[in-house]
């Protein structure tokens, strides 16, 4: 039941955060701070081992009629993996609403209404376990993700808007079709219509058939990771979004797109997806280096965060298709560093954005004679994103490149060229904006430095990337035993006699 | 006529009571709202009447008609919408000073006898008389509000292209008897059935029955008329054209698919795939060019109807619930769509307001409206929770149950490409207000057209967050007649 509470209390905050925003500008904030804290601590109680009820690894989990005559049924289930995710989207979402405080000024109740529900969307991903429910809410997190760009974002947001919304559209109808697809084959076996997730797993079929419906899940997933070539959308909808919507887009949604790698395609899919690796795994790689090498060469300062966005999920694709526990260990780590650290850049650049109304660093430099706070945080997070050791990139890099070595020697190899690439790029956002001559500034007047809101943000992200570096064994242990049963379902079967073992 | 039949047909025999009255009540008192009272009533009682008509059905009412748990779904979906429409109607009449009324509700409740009785027909000889009592009231309905020059223009289209797709809905049908001497569905399946051989006069019967029919769904390549018909009839008869007489025909071509066995016919099949996915892809892409919102929605209506038309190539009863569904769905989306810009018009403006430019800025000068209207375009694209989200589900479920490669790929194609025009208009909402407009002062809309609006949300938000009711009950009714 609690699990149904984790969902509705952000959705009912939403509705009461629009209404409540016709009265007073600033109740709508004080309203999403509420209840996403109220949604944390229920989280917060969820953490512990997996209840001892046979050989599953779920925490909590529900299940309510729904649309019983097509065999869809509401069903929720939690796992150390959902678990974690959820903490992450509340905490980046709450973050979200701190650091909007003054620079959404405009219609705040709605704009605190479609945060809240994007979040409730997220929350909604990460613990559906019925397909046609995870994909209601896969739809769902994408209209006010829309709003959210179009209605707040900068000068090209319409288009910014549209194109995501497209993309991740066309390629969830795609994964619609393979969902249909999956559930008539495994009612042809069986006979019995079904959209539960674990009734599905394990479905038998032929080769082709699931190497099809793998492609058509994997897509959907990695338009939203983003993989190239399909993250053309990024670059865009987080440059024009407003600083809480690349928070959300950065630090919550791209996860969705990894945690269903992990959740469905591989363990659906065992065999295809097995076949499928060196070229998801090649794909990973080149999303690396190209987006590393792209990040390099952007000027506007938002666009370079969003590419190293790009580089850092190609990690995550290539730890998810090596498919081992040390792999998989370190995807879930990247995943939590990645939202933190992104998300903390993506803050930094919202707030130079809000002082000096530009993104562009060639009308930058020599900010640290300025805005000394914002740009000690700005080069602390630009080390966390280039993978220093100590912060909680490197502890997820590592791992998933310990973990690929295993699989495929060249490809590491090529990958850890791509923390070369990192640093140059990180380096060199330092480097533009923040060292060197002191640029004369648009606005005359000398910007000021972070307030204390900002800070506290900040040092919060600071002290979770930290923690995450020096000491990820609480994150290990905590999704230990999902990952397992997972990577049991996920495993490529020797004979027929391994399948279907559910 | 036995007393079960009475029972069964009671509720239109009621709606063509209804109409009498009303002619009547003219005749004695020539009063708008009294007028669109007394026909909004009686409308109301007739959707009252049919599910006490339920316990009596399923029943053959003469060789005409059968009254079954298909033909009343159908039937209530269309009295229901007919209701809507007259709401709507009256709202927007209200304003329009030039000419009378009441003659208005008159053409109205013949429209919907005609369409409400095209569900039970189980014979060419009521499909026709039913089809064209709709099409000659519809007539009268978009030429009506003469000042306004389109509406003319569109009442002379479609009296011409309507009148040429009679014919060959007609010339059809007579091929169809020349070859079988039957017009009744089910022994024109029988014989079927019983091995009558393909030959060039059925063919052909057939084809142009499909081309008429066609026409009238506004189907690709016969959607020429669409357009500009929507654009010309004042904004609650485009709603009815674009729904109530799309839902009548539907069914009945349903009706008649599954009694006459044409699914049987491999070519009829190909040759209704090919107009779906001409549907879909065209009315999405011609779409893409429009900047009057009016037009959009035409177009965007040819897509829906091909979208319908995956259901009904998906034989079998998922195809069956999944089309009832979507026109469900269909209607309350496309009457709350065409609600909300004749609410947004002002008759006596010459115009409705229909150009994209005159969304702009809505959501600041009409929260209500826009955010409706916005839920409504949502639902249109498919998004959830709307029942537009739901019946698109439930349409890729009946096609790819059914194994329809290419038209399931047109649906997702056609799904994508729709999304960004009905952004556009969002997006045009979300603009800030053009500064000519900034402080224009706005008609008020009457607080019942709010309420029409929020009742046609409610439904659209509920039974697309939880369907099962409305599912059930479109197993219960729709079910068993394939039973």
């Amino acid at each position: 039941m609690i699990l149904l509470w984790l969902l509705l209390v952000p959705a009912a905050g939403g509705v009461l955060a629009w209404i409540a925003g016709a009265r007073h500008p600033d109740w709508p904030r004080w309203i999403a701070l509420f209840v996403l804290a109220i949604d944390f601590i229920l989280a917060l109680t969820l953490i512990g081992p997996a209840v001892a009820s046979g050989h599953t690894s779920w925490i909590a989990s529900l299940d309510l009629p729904w649309i019983p005559q097509l065999g869809i049924s509401f069903e929720l289930g939690l796992d150390g993996l959902s678990l974690v995710l959820i903490l992450l989207a509340i905490a980046l979402g709450f973050v979200s609403v701190v650091i909007s405080w003054t620079e959404i000024t405009d219609r705040v109740g709605l704009f605190h209404a479609n945060l809240l529900w994007a979040t409730t969307g997220v929350i909604g991903v990460f613990l559906a376990l019925d397909l046609f429910l995870f994909f209601f809410f896969w739809e769902l997190m994408l209209v006010p993700m829309y709003f959210l760009i179009a209605l707040w974002g900068h000068e090209r947001r319409f288009y910014a808007a549209i194109k995501f919304f497209i993309f991740t559209q066309g390629s969830g109808l795609i994964m619609l079709v393979a969902i249909l697809v999956l559930v008539f084959v495994h009612q042809h076996a069986t006979g019995h219509l079904t959209f539960d997730y674990l009734a599905l797993l394990g479905t038998k079929m032929s080769p082709s058939t699931a190497f099809w419906l793998m492609l058509g899940f994997f897509i959907a997933f990695a338009v939203k990771l983003p993989a190239v070539p399909f993250h053309t959308w990024l670059p865009d909808a987080h440059t024009e979004a407003p600083t809480a919507g690349s928070v959300l887009l950065a630090g919550i949604l791209l996860k969705t797109g990894a945690y269903g790698l992990i959740r469905f395609v591989v363990p659906l899919f065992p065999d295809a997806a097995h076949a499928f690796a060196p070229v998801a795994m090649a794909l990973g790689v080149i999303g690396i280096l190209y987006a590393a090498l792209m990040a390099f060469g952007q000027n506007d300062m938002k666009r370079l965060v969003a590419y190293s966005s790009v580089s850092h999920m190609g990690f995550v694709l290539l730890g998810v298709f090596a498919w081992n526990t040390l792999a998989l260990q370190g995807v879930v780590v990247q995943m939590l560093a990645h939202g933190i650290s992104t998300g903390a850049l993506f803050i930094l650049v919202g707030a130079l954005q809000e002082r000096i109304h530009t993104r562009d660093m060639r009308l930058m430099g020599g900010l640290w004679g300025a805005v000394p706070r914002l740009s000690a945080f700005g080069m602390v997070f630009a080390i966390a994103s280039l993978g220093l050791p100590g912060l909680g990139n490197f502890i997820g890099e590592f791992l998933i490149l310990l973990g690929s070595f295993r699989v495929s020697v060249p490809l590491t190899v090529i990958a850890a060229g791509g923390l070369v690439a990192g640093a140059a790029y990180a380096l060199l956002l330092v480097q533009r904006a923040f060292h060197g001559k002191a640029s004369p500034h648009p606005d005359a007047a000398k910007p000021i430095d972070l307030t204390a809101p900002h800070l506290a943000v900040m040092a919060v992200l600071v002290i979770a990337i930290i923690g995450l570096g020096l000491y990820p064994q609480p994150i290990f242990d905590q999704v230990a035993p999902g990952l397992a049963v997972l990577q049991h379902n996920g495993a490529p079967s020797v004979g027929a006699a391994a399948q279907g073992s559910q | 006529m036995s007393a079960a039949a009475f029972a069964a047909f009671a509720p239109f025999t009621l709606l063509g009571t209804v109409t009498i009255v009303v002619m009547l009540l003219i005749a004695v008192r020539r009063d708008h709202r009294f007028i669109a009272l007394s026909t909004i009533v009686g409308l109301l009682l007739c959707c009252i009447a049919l599910p006490l008509a339920a316990p009596a059905s399923p029943t053959a009412v003469t060789p005409l008609f059968v009254v079954d748990g298909t033909a009343l779904f159908y039937s209530g979906l269309v009295l229901g919408s007919a209701v809507i429409v007259a709401i709507l109607s009256y709202i927007y009449l209200d304003g329009w000073t030039q000419g009378p009324r009441e003659e208005y509700y008159l053409l109205l409740l013949t429209a919907t006898l005609g369409a409400a009785l095209l569900p039970e027909s189980v014979h060419f000889a009521s499909f026709f008389l039913g089809l064209e009592t709709l099409s000659i009231s519809l007539l009268g309905l978009i030429a009506y509000a003469s000042p306004r020059g389109e509406a003319a223009e569109a009442g002379t289209k479609y009296l011409i292209l309507g009148g040429a797709s009679s014919a060959f809905l007609l010339f059809g049908m007579a091929l169809i008897y020349a070859d079988l001497g039957t017009m009744s569905f089910a022994r024109i399946g029988a014989l079927i059935h019983a091995g009558d051989p393909l030959d060039r006069y059925r063919v052909i019967g057939v084809a142009m029955i499909l081309t008429g029919v066609a026409f009238k769904l506004s189907l690709v390549p016969f959607h020429m008329w669409t357009p500009d018909i929507y654009e010309g009839a004042p904004a609650p008869v485009t709603a009815f054209v674009a729904v109530v007489s799309k839902i009548a025909v539907f069914a009945v071509i349903l009706r008649y698919f599954v009694l006459a066995e044409g699914h049987a016919d491999t070519s009829l099949r190909t040759g209704l795939a090919a107009i779906a996915i001409l549907s879909m892809l065209g009315g999405n892409l011609l779409a893409l060019l429009q900047n009057n919102v009016k037009r959009l929605l035409a177009y965007s209506s040819i897509a829906h109807l091909g979208y319908l038309l995956v259901a009904f190539l998906a034989t079998g009863s998922l195809g069956q619930e999944a089309a009832a569904y979507y026109l469900a769905a269909y209607a309350v989306m496309t009457l709350g769509a065409f609600g909300i810009v004749g609410l947004l018009s002002a008759p006596g403006a010459g115009r409705d307001a229909d150009q994209i430019e005159d969304y702009r800025g809505l959501f600041r000068t009409r929260p209500f409206l826009a955010s409706s209207l916005a839920l409504m375009l949502l639902s249109l694209a498919g998004i959830p929770p709307t029942m537009g989200f739901i019946g698109k589900f439930y349409l890729m479920v009946s096609g790819v149950g059914a194994g329809l490669f290419w038209p399931v790929t047109a649906l997702v194609v056609g799904s994508v490409i729709g999304l960004y025009y009905y952004l556009r208009v969002l997006v045009a909402m979300a603009m800030p207000v053009p500064a000519e407009r900034a402080d224009a002062p706005h008609k008020a809309t009457p607080f019942y057209g709010n309420a029409l609006i929020a009742a046609l949300l409610v439904l659209l938000v509920v039974l697309g967050a939880y369907p099962a009711p409305a599912i059930a009950l479109i197993r219960m009714t729709v079910g068993f007649t394939s039973g």
